[in-house]
């Protein structure tokens, strides 16, 4: 019962923070803003989700899925984060 | 219980989609290399509460796959897009 | 509820679809193309599809959308004139042809009867003689061997299209230019750490198709977008292509398939049947086959034709 409570209370956590994120891609003024909002809030979104959900998979393969998934997001996000900055930073605005 | 987490589900379903309104629309191309990564976390989220809410343990697997292919999609969007001749670009 | 969370999932996939049609550039329709893919994903996991989600992110939004972006390259510097955009009265023309398809086909699946008739009963009752799980495993590898085996031997076809393309000095050469290897320090991480993982992720892939959803091809996509991310870091450099090592790859899966098929004749009593009790492991050994020649199959598709003359 409390490990109920706790899951969803992670995951309300983790969707309070997509729609942080959200919020950021939506109100900031420039694209690197928006990219630390992409990359960091939702990240600790998905970590959030991630946690809430450990109790409720099976163990270990499971779980260990769900800890990889979110090691991925996170390498990913670190580093594709540099890589488009860098496409930012030439700023070539579309036509 | 089910409901809930199918709710949350839609939730980030949701942001999701209104972030891809925002990140589509540029003006720059780095906005629109964003959207594959959004698409990767937030799908992401939703798979994973899709899977917890159903009992459906193989949408955990497409999760695992799409967080390999978004990271990689990103990357190869950046890649593609970048400036090659950039003289910053050795500068790491 | 799961009507609200399937009525936005609709939503974004018809609005996604509808700007990358109406995107103005390629490199944008392209990624839009890549998100439109991602998205289906998720709408064949609510049909309960996971193999199909499975292929249809790693294909979809891996593979093709690398191949697309390598085209959008190519024309980089290439603006169409704006009279070199098709008529109206051709686009309308398109447009209608498009929608007739999409009402037939709904018209279809609206239409069938209820319950609609199908051989999902069928096939789940003979799974056991196979020895496998997965019932779609079971129709790929044992029921519908022969389309699968026609379809491994059409990759192979097609990449042997794309080489035909190549000039007649690079015949047989290296794909793709000679790029200055840029120290991009970012990608070249990535590209360290994330093969691995992929690799781990593909073969499990493989090996849990047997069961549960998965498949040779879904591993062998996804093995050839960590190959692609490390030829894209400079990590690794294509061989040339009539390197017989490369085209021994190419070729094992399918003709390993074929010689197992042949050998039903003689062990079995038709093409592409099992004995009984070596099924599954035939099964398992030519999957094996198959994710190798998929991988290298759908990597050099993408590497595209040989651009490099061949070294001495």
């Amino acid at each position: 019962m409390s490990l109920d409570v706790f899951s969803l209370l992670a995951i309300a956590a983790g969707a309070f923070f997509f729609l942080a994120g959200t919020v950021g891609l939506l109100r900031f003024p420039d694209a690197l803003t928006r990219l630390h909002a992409l990359t960091k809030a939702d990240n600790l979104g998905l970590g959030l989700v991630v946690l809430g959900l450990l109790p409720r998979v099976d163990w270990p393969l499971g779980a260990l899925k769900l800890i990889v998934i979110w090691l991925v997001v996170l390498l990913a996000g670190a580093t594709v984060g540099q890589l488009i900055a860098r496409v930012a930073r030439q700023a070539r605005p579309s036509p | 219980m089910a409901d809930l987490l199918l709710a949350a589900a839609g939730f980030v379903l949701l942001m999701v989609a209104l972030g891809l309104v925002r990140i589509l629309r540029g003006p720059t191309v780095a906005d629109r290399i964003m959207a594959a990564q959004l698409l990767g976390t937030g799908g992401i989220a939703t798979l994973l509460l899709i899977a917890a809410a159903t009992g459906m343990d193989a949408a955990i697997d497409v999760a695992l796959a799409l967080a390999l292919l978004a990271a990689f999609a990103s990357a190869a969007f950046a890649y593609g897009a970048a400036d090659p001749d950039d003289p910053e670009a050795d500068r790491g | 509820m799961t009507l609200a969370f399937d009525a936005i999932l609709i939503a974004t996939v018809l609005a996604v679809a509808g700007w990358t049609i109406a995107a103005r550039e390629t490199f944008a329709a392209v990624i839009g193309f890549v998100a439109y893919g991602l998205l289906l994903a998720l709408v064949w996991v609510r049909l309960a599809a996971p193999d199909v989600a499975l292929t249809e992110a790693a294909i979809g939004g891996g593979v093709t959308g690398v191949l697309l972006l390598g085209g959008a390259a190519r024309l980089r510097g290439v603006v169409a004139a704006p009279d070199a955009w098709p008529a109206a009265t051709l686009r309308l023309a398109a447009a209608a042809l498009s929608a007739t398809v999409a009402a037939a086909l709904a018209a279809v699946v609206l239409l069938l009867p209820d319950p609609a008739p199908t051989l999902a009963p069928e096939a789940l009752a003979s799974l056991p003689a196979t020895g496998l799980g997965n019932p779609v495993n079971g129709v790929l590898m044992a029921y519908r061997a022969l389309d699968t085996l026609h379809e491994k031997v059409v990759l192979v076809l097609a990449l042997i299209g794309v080489w035909s393309l190549a000039a007649d000095r690079a015949w047989g050469g290296i794909p793709g230019q000679r790029r200055p290897t840029r120290r991009d320090d970012a990608l070249v991480f990535l590209a360290r750490l994330l093969p691995p993982v992929g690799i781990v992720i593909g073969v499990y892939l493989l090996w849990a198709g047997a069961d549960e959803p998965g498949g040779a091809f879904q591993g062998g996509a996804l093995l050839a977008a960590m190959w692609l991310l490390a030829m894209m870091a400079g990590l690794v450099t294509l061989p040339a292509v009539s390197s017989r090592w490369l085209r021994l790859a190419l070729v094992a899966g399918p003709a390993l398939f074929l010689a197992i098929g042949l050998a039903g004749f003689v062990i079995a009593d038709a093409f592409l049947a099992y004995p009984e009790a070596w099924a599954k492991p035939l099964i398992i050994v030519i999957e094996i086959a198959l994710v190798l020649s998929i991988a290298a199959t759908l990597g050099l598709l993408v590497a595209g034709p040989p651009e490099q003359a061949p070294p001495r």
